[in-house]
């Protein structure tokens, strides 16, 4: 009875059709928004994970995310590595200024300076030039999308100048960075260098990076370090929770997504839900017939659960897809959209919904079928 | 023509006892809106020829033969087929019986209107676990016999009412059912395509050991039966 299920639910194109796109474009709306909401939430963290040398973070105990920092002063670098299970330690500034072209162009940029030694915090991906040019006088490196908004159009070069708090810095490479929350340019160059780059404050450091002696327990360290130098010390990964969790909380930015993806839900539940719900109704008649002629309700069961099984299966596969290639299309059209690419745990998790949904609308066609009088078949 | 290929698993040649009827009421509704739709209905229903269950509109006719059929429970009162009480026979039981000894001939078809002509007579034989491509092979064999050789891969929509009904007269018979209830099957169709349909009916269908009801309100098929069975208002008024 399974082929009488499968032909019954594929005789009717259009119908068919309708039901299936029905659960594609609510797969495709849940997995799109989900997908740009999780890309927009880690872009607030995308200076914490583009720094991977280190293990541990320190920095102000009152700071809430990776923009809003509150200078420490250079002794406490020392501080910290005076603290016992340290393996090293080294400076990172981060912060904004105005980056201004030859032609008087100009883009609030985001200055991260690396430690001028080690260069830890540095890019990992170089598109042009060599990290070792960081070394020159007056040098930086600048991100790819960044280098289009300073100079569009025009083609990537190296040796090119800008101007940032009245010095000059000389572009000596174009890098891949992880996208940053605002479209700004994301320029690297030395800690002491990054100092002339922004307007002059008391403090300049803003956070202490380093790592953890190989062996040595993590969380005593960090523990070590807070108590012994009154400053808060995370590792990479509670930082960045840090980070995502106040924009969680402080921004409009889940409540509008998550009244996008509920919609999707909804809208998705409902269009399959009811194209489902009416083609069970318009066969009706049909499953009479065949409960008149003997099929049990069992088997009944397994044929409504069968076509929706089948329109869960493809629908999802088709909305998938469709996300799949959204992101795939659009990442190298619009510079906004870069780094926002279909998570496979959001796939998952849009596969259970799929589930959902399908169980729902086959829960209430069932009930229509199951409580239907075979008798049903000779009113007229 | 091979006609044993609907023939019931029992041969009498004598004419028997069917379905018997006891004193079965329905009624339908609750408290002040309860309707009695059959008064206490005793009567027999023959093997081995046809049955017209004639009235008018409202009598009561579809209500007895669903109760017959055992698509619906009496009220009271007791429905003997091929010598099984039906209310014995209760759940998956009653289920599987129907499955194996009653076919049906509907007013309006009610073909799979994704399935070829084939296909729907196949139904009846998927059902109770058939094989499909031996299923298919003997619905193949049947349509043969109702004379639509040349239609197995037609869908119902391409085929015209008469064509359809014999497809579900096909249908109706494939699995050898001991019981055929036919309603009202030539209500939607032209005079031309009645008469087959119930030149067809009593060729094809009528068997020893087979009882075969149709119900009608259709004068021009009263001269098909071999035995009437008149009702009026929920009572038969007439056996003839």
């Amino acid at each position: 009875m399974n082929w009488v299920a499968w032909k019954m639910l594929t005789g009717d194109r259009a119908k068919y059709l309708g039901t299936v796109f029905g659960v594609a474009f609510g797969v495709l709306l849940i997995s799109q928004q989900t997908s740009i909401f999780v890309g927009i939430i880690k872009r607030t963290a995308s200076q914490v994970i583009d720094v991977r040398e280190p293990d541990f973070w320190v920095m102000d105990p009152y700071t809430q995310n990776a923009d809003d920092i509150k200078p420490l002063s250079e002794s406490d670098l020392y501080r910290v590595r005076g603290v016992s299970g340290v393996e090293w330690a080294v400076p990172l500034y981060k912060g904004q200024t105005r980056a201004k072209t030859e032609t008087g162009h100009f883009w609030q940029s985001i200055v991260i300076g690396v430690d001028d030694q080690s260069l830890v915090g540095a890019p990992a991906k170089i598109l042009q030039g060599n990290l070792a040019d960081l070394r020159r006088p007056d040098s930086i490196i600048i991100d790819d999308i960044g280098y289009g908004l300073l100079w569009p159009g025009e083609p990537k070069i190296l040796g090119r100048e800008i101007e940032m708090n009245d010095r000059r810095a000389i572009v000596v490479g174009i890098c891949d960075v992880s996208s940053p929350f605002f479209t700004f340019p994301v320029i690297f160059t030395r800690y002491s260098l990054s100092m002339n780059y922004v307007p002059p404050q008391r403090r300049q450091l803003s956070f202490v990076v380093g790592r953890v002696t190989p062996g040595a327990d993590q969380a005593e360290v960090l523990k070590s370090i807070d108590e012994q130098t009154s400053l808060r010390a995370l590792n990479n990964s509670d930082f960045l929770w840090m980070v995502v969790g106040y924009y969680l909380r402080n921004t409009g930015i889940p409540v509008n997504f998550g009244i996008t993806i509920l919609l999707g839900f909804l809208v998705g539940a409902a269009i399959a839900g009811q194209t489902f719900y009416l083609f069970t109704l318009e066969n009706l008649k049909q499953f009479g017939a065949l409960k008149a002629m003997g099929l049990r309700n069992g088997r009944l069961i397994g044929m409504v659960l069968l076509q929706a099984t089948v329109v869960g299966i493809i629908g999802y596969c088709l909305g998938i897809g469709m996300t799949a290639a959204f992101f795939e299309f659009t990442a190298d059209l619009n510079p906004n959209l870069r780094g926002l690419y279909l998570l496979p745990e959001i796939a998952a998790g849009t596969a259970a919904v799929v589930v959902l949904i399908v169980l729902l609308a086959s829960m209430m066609s069932l009930r229509k079928v199951l409580i239907l009088e075979p008798a049903v078949v000779f009113r007229g | 023509m091979n006609a044993t290929l609907f023939k019931a698993p029992k041969t009498a040649d004598a004419r028997e006892v069917g379905v018997r009827c006891r004193g079965v009421v329905k009624e339908f509704g609750d408290g002040e809106t309860r309707i009695r739709v059959l008064h206490e209905i005793e009567v027999d229903v023959l093997t081995s020829e046809l049955t017209l269950l004639v009235g008018p509109s409202g009598c009561g006719k579809t209500t007895l033969i669903s109760i017959v059929a055992g698509l619906l429970d009496p009220t009271e009162g007791e429905v003997e087929l091929f010598g099984e009480l039906q209310s014995q026979l209760r759940g998956r039981r009653l289920v599987d019986f129907r499955a194996a000894n009653v076919g049906f001939v509907f007013q309006q078809y009610n073909l799979l209107p994704a399935l070829t002509a084939a296909e729907n007579v196949s139904v009846p034989l998927l059902i109770q676990g058939w094989p499909r491509p031996k299923a298919l092979v003997h619905a193949h064999e049947v349509l043969e016999q109702v004379g639509l050789a040349d239609k197995f891969n037609s869908l119902p929509s391409q085929l015209s009412g008469g064509q359809q009904q014999r497809v579900a007269i096909a249908r109706a018979l494939v699995h050898g059912p001991r019981l055929l209830v036919c309603d009202e099957p030539t209500a939607a169709l032209d005079a031309h395509s009645g008469r087959t349909v119930m030149e067809l009916l009593k060729r094809v269908a009528v068997e020893p050991g087979r009882s075969v009801i149709v119900v009608t309100h259709d004068s021009r098929v009263l001269e098909y039966g071999d035995r009437t069975i008149e009702m009026a208002d929920g009572r038969v008024t007439r056996v003839a």
